[in-house]
């Protein structure tokens, strides 16, 4: 470990406060239909944009109303999707879109994939370079980068609108937020992102792949493609999914140590400003705090977990004789899986950033993190990724655990729950507790049936024998349960003999199991949360008196992370100690 | 219902023309006119030809010669040797060839796997048999992690300064330089740490190499 390791980590955290609290000041405006900066630039084409999808922003909608219109919209999204991967050869694309003439993926493969990216998860068998044209990078996956983004950010303010709804069921309208969402959040920071990316090393065109002839006479055949603008929004929207196989491990995704920040922070500030967005709009930012505390703790908990376990080095490399402290001119520690630009606090900082959010991009192989390293992605992915979370699905996910404690709280101190003036009763907290409990049963369902059977096992890679061929497994459904999208990588649901998609098939179990669990555990929760939402909206609220139980002191902090880990750790513990937990423990080699 | 099926109908249809059509259009169009190197790639010539991009690994290995003076082939692929007058870039599984940019990926090597273990002490083995030679006293324990682990991408386009110093006793032996004048190269082409803290140091090899070739010419092998 290094004293630039751990300021890195610091000032992280500090710069990321300090952009998010104004963002969510903005967010709120946007959300809550007041004049921005941007409305002179955005309030045409907003009305464009009603106009042309028929849609009349006035109308508001109820909890069922707001569903349905979500419901139907990822539908259209998710056919549109699979039709476009699954003829991506099948009419005249022109050369700089299809350079190489890559055929389509197969059906099963390509099912996985459309239900991976509709859900915000952005799970990939596939690899970004050898399976997808240009045209399909962007009219297909880019769309819904964006979109699977706006969904869950809607959510996310609809449910704010129920907790603070003074009358009637209106939780606003699925389409005004979308659309408000799309051009006042995400369009400007990703235009603007974008050329900060190119600026650095990102590269953005429609080349054929270049050859290269070397200076000690070998090829190099070096792939290319319009990376920029799809790059930003996999941050942005806390998608995940990597235009090249390796993701934001690649140089042309993430080329230096700058990229490598600035990306961290455009995954993590809306997950963040929306947290402060919630404070304002209850009209307590006290409220956020709360909020943002309880996430920042287990954060850097998590971030410092990581980085002293893969500064150690792994068993592995001790076995072999490396030495793994910081020498001169060497940082050391576990660098299978690392690269040399990002080090061991800039990879152990990123991984466990998109894994705390519902992201997934990686910048180094989580695969190849030692046992305790491996186990804070894990361990994130438990807490059902409510310390920020993704875009959106953090915050409705961590409301539903704050209603759990306050619920918890009034029964400890014998007083009838009450939150922001609103009284808890049996059907909010049944629903919130089906909601919070979707994500781990579909994990721990789906691993059950993957390691169980002979047809779910086959994914397992060859190398990882012993604990690693569980933990492989468990990641894999746990990630796509989560909505991640990160890997243990050697798990495979599509076999590709070469480049372009000739003579590749997909393995159907994998390939089904996983967008089950992708589709049950998105659509699910987000209709609970809606439900509580409308629930919550039509109560009456009572004025707060000295027996209201506060939820946004300290105590209230504490109680909420024990709540989130009680049920995290009640949940998968059993499961953590059969893979990653073994693992870091023995320094025997499987 | 049907209200809510047209509007997503038109909405998605709308949506894919403005996000992925005229987003990504208009944003690598302006990125090919403001900043044409990076948004290509940052390609590095050689007297006029093109030998890779600046932030692209490389092998710097070259094809071994069989007694009938045409490059071995085995299975089907050419087998490489490293080739001492170049600094090596990190260790990288690719298939079809160490660094093949056309399909990256992990090693997924596990912390406790016996694979891995084995990949550590081949890369180890490699490392010494080409630089002990210069530097007697190097190592297992003295060699650095980066030139014995594989890299994310596994096109790492730098190695650390540590493994730079190390082998610049065997370039400043086989091209008859002074192992002063490698390490002021090595220097040269150290990128630092992003915005004065965020990463680690890196020397990028395919710039010092190109470099080592214009200052000291093709040294014979």
């Amino acid at each position: 470990m290094t004293f630039t390791g751990w300021l890195t980590i610091a000032l992280f955290a500090a710069i990321l406060t300090a952009l998010a609290i104004p963002f969510g000041r903005y967010m709120a405006r946007v959300y809550t239909g007041e004049r921005v900066l941007l409305t002179p630039i955005f309030a045409g084409p907003e009305r464009f944009l009603y106009k042309v999808m028929r849609v009349d922003p006035g109308r508001e909608q109820d909890w069922k109303a707001y569903a349905r219109g979500l419901i139907v919209f990822s539908l259209a999204g998710w056919l549109l999707l699979y039709l476009i991967l699954r003829t991506q050869n099948a009419f005249y694309v022109p050369h700089a879109l299809n350079p190489l003439g890559f055929h389509s993926a197969p059906w099963n493969v390509t099912f996985n994939t459309t239900s991976s990216f509709v859900t915000n998860t952005n799970w990939q068998y596939y690899s970004g370079e050898t399976t997808m044209t240009y045209l399909s990078q962007m009219v297909g996956l880019t769309v819904q980068n964006w979109l699977s983004a706006g969904v869950g950010i809607v959510v996310a303010v609809a449910l704010v609108r129920g907790i603070v709804g003074r009358s009637g069921k209106s939780l606003g309208n699925f389409w005004q937020d979308l659309v408000r969402t799309i051009l006042y959040v995400l369009a400007p920071i990703s235009v603007i992102g974008a050329f900060v990316l190119v600026s650095q090393g990102v590269i953005a065109n429609f080349s054929d792949y270049l050859t290269v002839h070397t200076v000690t006479g070998l090829t190099q055949t070096i792939a290319m493609g319009p990376v920029a603008s799809q790059e930003v929004i996999k941050e942005l929207g806390t998608n995940g999914g990597g235009f090249f196989n390796v993701n934001s491990a690649h140089p042309f995704e993430n080329p230096t140590a700058f990229t490598n920040f600035f990306e961290m922070m455009l995954v993590l500030i809306i997950p963040a400003a929306l947290v402060f967005m919630y404070g304002r709009m209850t009209g307590n930012r006290r409220q956020g705090y709360a909020i943002y505390a309880t996430m920042m703790v287990m954060f850097l908990g998590a971030v410092a977990v990581a980085y002293i376990a893969e500064a150690h080095g792994s068993p592995a490399q001790h076995a072999a004789g490396l030495h793994t402290q910081v020498i001169s001119g060497s940082t050391g520690g576990n660098l299978e899986g690392k690269e040399q630009r990002f080090g061991i606090a800039g990879s152990a900082l990123f991984d466990t950033i998109t894994t705390v959010t519902s992201c997934g991009a990686v910048n180094s192989a989580i695969e190849s993190f030692t046992g305790i390293g491996g186990a804070v992605p894990f361990s994130n992915l438990s807490a059902s990724e409510v310390i920020f979370g993704g875009v959106g699905t953090g915050l409705y996910s961590i409301l539903l655990y704050v209603l759990l404690a306050v619920f918890i709280g009034g029964l400890m101190v014998g007083r009838t729950p009450e939150w922001l003036g609103k009284k808890l009763e049996a059907r909010e907290i049944k629903l919130a507790g089906l909601g919070i409990l979707i994500t781990p049963l579909a994990a721990l369902f789906c691993t059950a049936l993957a390691v169980a059977s002979h047809a779910g096992r086959v994914s397992i890679s060859k190398a990882a024998t012993g604990p690693q061929g569980f933990s492989e497994t468990l990641y894999a459904y746990l990630s796509q349960s989560n909505n991640n999208g990160s890997a243990f990588a050697g798990y495979t649901g599509f076999i590709q003999p070469a480049a372009g998609n000739v003579g590749s098939h997909g393995v159907t179990f994998a390939d089904l199991l996983g967008a089950f669990a992708m589709l049950f555990a998105r659509f699910a929760p987000i209709l609970f949360a809606l439900a509580v939402a409308g629930s919550l909206a039509g109560k009456r609220v009572t004025p707060v008196g000295l027996g209201t139980m506060r939820t946004d002191n300290g105590t209230f902090v504490v109680l909420l992370i024990g709540v989130i880990i009680l049920v995290g750790a009640l949940t998968f513990f059993p499961a953590l100690l059969l893979g990653p937990i073994v693992q870091g423990l023995t320094t025997h080699l499987y | 219902m049907r209200r809510d099926v047209v509007t997503a109908a038109i909405g998605i249809v709308v949506m894919t023309i403005l996000l992925g059509l005229v987003y990504p259009l208009f944003v690598t169009g302006v990125s090919q006119v403001a900043f044409p190197g990076n948004a290509n790639g940052q390609k590095l010539f050689s007297g006029g030809r093109l030998v890779g991009s600046r932030i692209i690994g490389q092998s710097f290995a070259r094809p071994v010669i069989g007694k009938n003076g045409k490059p071995v082939e085995k299975e089907g692929e050419t087998v490489t040797e490293p080739d001492p007058r170049y600094f090596q870039s990190r260790p990288s599984v690719t298939e079809r060839g160490a660094y093949n940019a056309a399909a990256s990926t992990f090693s997924n090597l596990g912390p406790n796997n016996v694979a891995t273990r084995e990949a550590d002490e081949e890369h180890i083995k490699a490392y010494l048999e080409l630089n002990k030679p210069y530097l007697p006293g190097l190592s297992a324990a003295t060699t650095p992690v980066d030139a014995a682990n594989s890299s994310g991408s596994n096109l790492d386009p730098e190695i650390s300064q540590a493994n730079a110093r190390i082998q610049a006793h065997r370039i400043a032996a086989v091209r008859h330089m002074s192992l002063a004048a490698v390490d002021r190269l090595i220097s040269s082409y150290t990128d630092a740490r992003g915005i004065g803290f965020s990463g680690e140091p890196g020397v990028n090899v395919l710039e010092l190499n190109l470099a080592l070739d214009r200052s000291h010419g093709r040294a014979s092998p």
